[in-house]
């Protein structure tokens, strides 16, 4: 077997090592998913990068408040309770990457790149996030009221990142004759 | 207000529940003034189509008056809009390529991971479908909830009736995209499979795009008398054996392009029918594909093979090798409802396309559960449902 590698991300790879080896902390499960964008790269990192808008379109984020240039406070909703922690920026190239990383026993990171797709098709938006499951507690954290593993989460997450940047909104169906369901 | 809703297999109700309200910024509610039955009702009807809830309000052709906007919405309080059924963004990759039916951003993202398993990506957001399109209220109701009112919906002059621009919601684009999708030439034959609503305009939209001849294959001697109406040679197929006829009216050729404008549940006794039919009921299949393959196999090579009609799942014994073989090109899809509506729009207005012949049943919206076992069961006359809240019983 050849050690060469082909060109698909790493969280995509049949091998469980190469799928964690983007995992900033050295966390034990890194997801990765891509998604293209009718906007301009500029105006999505903007969005993304004032951290206090992830909770317009993260389903388990309560809030995040934004201390000063690098750090920040994150509220997230649990299965009992609510878990916070701070988190601090590694890197960034405007329009291009942010990477951040919490601090403490709640280990997580995460990292998105912004890429302009091929002519017409949008920006493309890689977000890349590693925690610590299963049963680790970032691993409850994330998981929601819904019971949905973290993966199925982010994947909305971004669908509605998506939606509120294309759209201005985010699609949301509450039937008038019962609750908001999945 | 009333709204019919869905509660299982052949269970339709009208119930009242909470009015409708508005959500995002750029939605509107529109108070129904017509409303119709699908044929693609019926295969809720018939429970085909899976992650149907119970009290889910059914109804995707509908137009009517705008009652109430959000700030983003162009659309004017007393304005009657005639609404399509995909609800589409207008500004998604697909949207911007006139795919509407493709977009991105209709379905929330809590009902787009059943589709991403079951079809390789989401599908868009559909109203009174099923939680796969993003379980919006539909709209055989009093009232509905449109998102997006400021690209789906479009404005209908003042003294248009309701009953010439009704289709504009679905089965008026949707037979005209599938003689779109067949790219017919001049001195062509084409076949149509199922003479329903959608296969009528398509014979209608056939010869408007050039057809030299259409055939229209069905049973239901009605309806064959419609499409005949329309200019068509007809096949019944229980008569005769539709293969040779195709093959008699063509010179042993087979038609430029088929159009199966049927979809999953489709009717005769067939061998293949036969044992899909009874894959169906143990649910080791759900779609009866025998127009399908009958049309494939019947298409001249080269040819095209347009599908309007709806699948969802999979298909046993499909004739891959024919396509293959015989070097076809098959274009389908659910319709792009936005790109066809000021075109048909326009033709309405001018005559040149005729709505109203369909409709063989004006009822009140209270009795639309009764709409629907008509429609079910008296299928050779009963052509067309359209529900009126308020219509008063002659």
């Amino acid at each position: 077997m050849s050690d060469v590698r082909d060109d698909a991300p790493s969280y995509v790879s049949k091998d469980s090592d190469v799928q964690t080896s983007e995992a900033q902390g050295g966390e034990g499960t890194v997801w990765g998913h891509t998604v293209a964008i009718m906007r301009p790269r500029e105006e999505l990192y903007a969005y993304w990068r004032d951290f206090a808008n992830l909770a317009t379109f993260m389903e388990n984020i309560v809030s995040v408040d934004v201390a000063d240039a690098t750090r920040s406070h994150w509220t997230v909703k649990g299965p009992n309770g609510n878990y916070e922690w701070d988190s601090v920026v590694t890197e960034e190239r405007p329009g291009e990457l942010i990477a951040w990383e919490a601090q403490g026993d709640i280990k997580n990171s995460g990292r998105v790149e912004f890429r302009d797709g091929p002519p017409g098709h949008g920006t493309h938006v890689r977000a890349v996030l590693a925690y610590d499951p299963p049963g680790g507690l970032i691993g409850k954290a994330i998981a929601t009221l819904t019971q949905k593993e973290p993966q199925t989460s982010s994947r909305r997450d971004l669908r509605r990142f998506k939606q509120l940047m294309e759209t201005g909104e985010i699609a949301t169906t509450t039937p008038p004759n019962r609750e908001p369901h999945s | 207000m009333r709204a019919l809703t869905w509660h299982g297999k052949h269970d339709v109700r009208m119930e009242t529940v909470p009015d409708p309200e508005i959500l995002n910024p750029r939605d509107a509610i529109i108070k129904i003034t017509s409303t119709a039955i699908c044929g693609s009702d019926l295969h809720l009807y018939d429970a085909y189509i899976p992650t149907l809830q119970k009290g889910d309000i059914l109804g995707h052709e509908f137009m009517g008056e705008v009652m109430d906007v959000g700030p983003k919405s162009t659309l004017k309080k007393g304005q009657r809009v005639v609404v399509p059924f995909t609800i589409s963004c207008g500004s998604c990759f697909h949207c911007s390529k006139q795919q509407y039916s493709a977009c991105d951003n209709g379905n929330p993202a809590e009902n787009q991971d059943l589709g991403q398993e079951l079809y390789g990506e989401p599908m868009s957001g559909l109203f009174g479908y099923t939680h796969l399109t993003g379980g919006y209220p539909g709209g055989q109701a009093e009232y509905v909830r449109v998102p997006f009112s400021d690209v789906g919906p479009i404005v209908i002059p003042d003294g248009m009736p309701d009953d010439d621009v009704l289709f504009l919601s679905d089965i008026l684009p949707t037979g005209w995209m599938a003689a779109e999708n067949a790219m017919i030439e001049p001195g062509d034959t084409v076949a149509v499979w199922g003479c329903g609503p959608v296969g009528l305009f398509a014979v209608q939209a056939a010869f408007k795009m050039g057809a030299h001849r259409v055939i229209a294959i069905d049973h239901f001697p009605h309806r064959l008398e419609l499409a005949a109406g329309f200019g068509a040679l007809t096949i019944n197929f229980e008569q005769t054996d539709t293969y040779e006829a195709l093959m008699e009216f063509t010179g042993g050729i087979g038609p430029d392009a088929v159009i199966d404008a049927v979809g999953l549940e489709a009717h005769g006794f067939f061998a293949d029918n036969v044992v899909d039919q009874i894959k169906a009921s143990t649910f080791l299949g759900t779609d009866r594909p025998h127009a399908l393959r009958q049309a494939i196999v019947a298409c001249r090579k080269g040819g095209r093979v347009s599908v309007p009609g709806v699948y969802g799942g999979f298909i046993d014994k499909f004739p891959f090798g024919a396509l293959m073989e015989k070097g076809l090109t098959v274009k389908t899809g659910q319709t792009h409802v936005q790109k066809y509506l000021p075109q048909l729009l326009e033709m309405i207005g001018n005559k040149e396309l005729d709505t109203t012949f369909l409709i063989s049943h004006r009822l009140p919206l209270e009795q639309a559960a009764e709409g629907y076992r008509m429609f079910k069961n008296e299928q050779d006359t009963c052509t067309k449902v359209v529900l009126k809240p308020g219509l008063e019983l002659a």
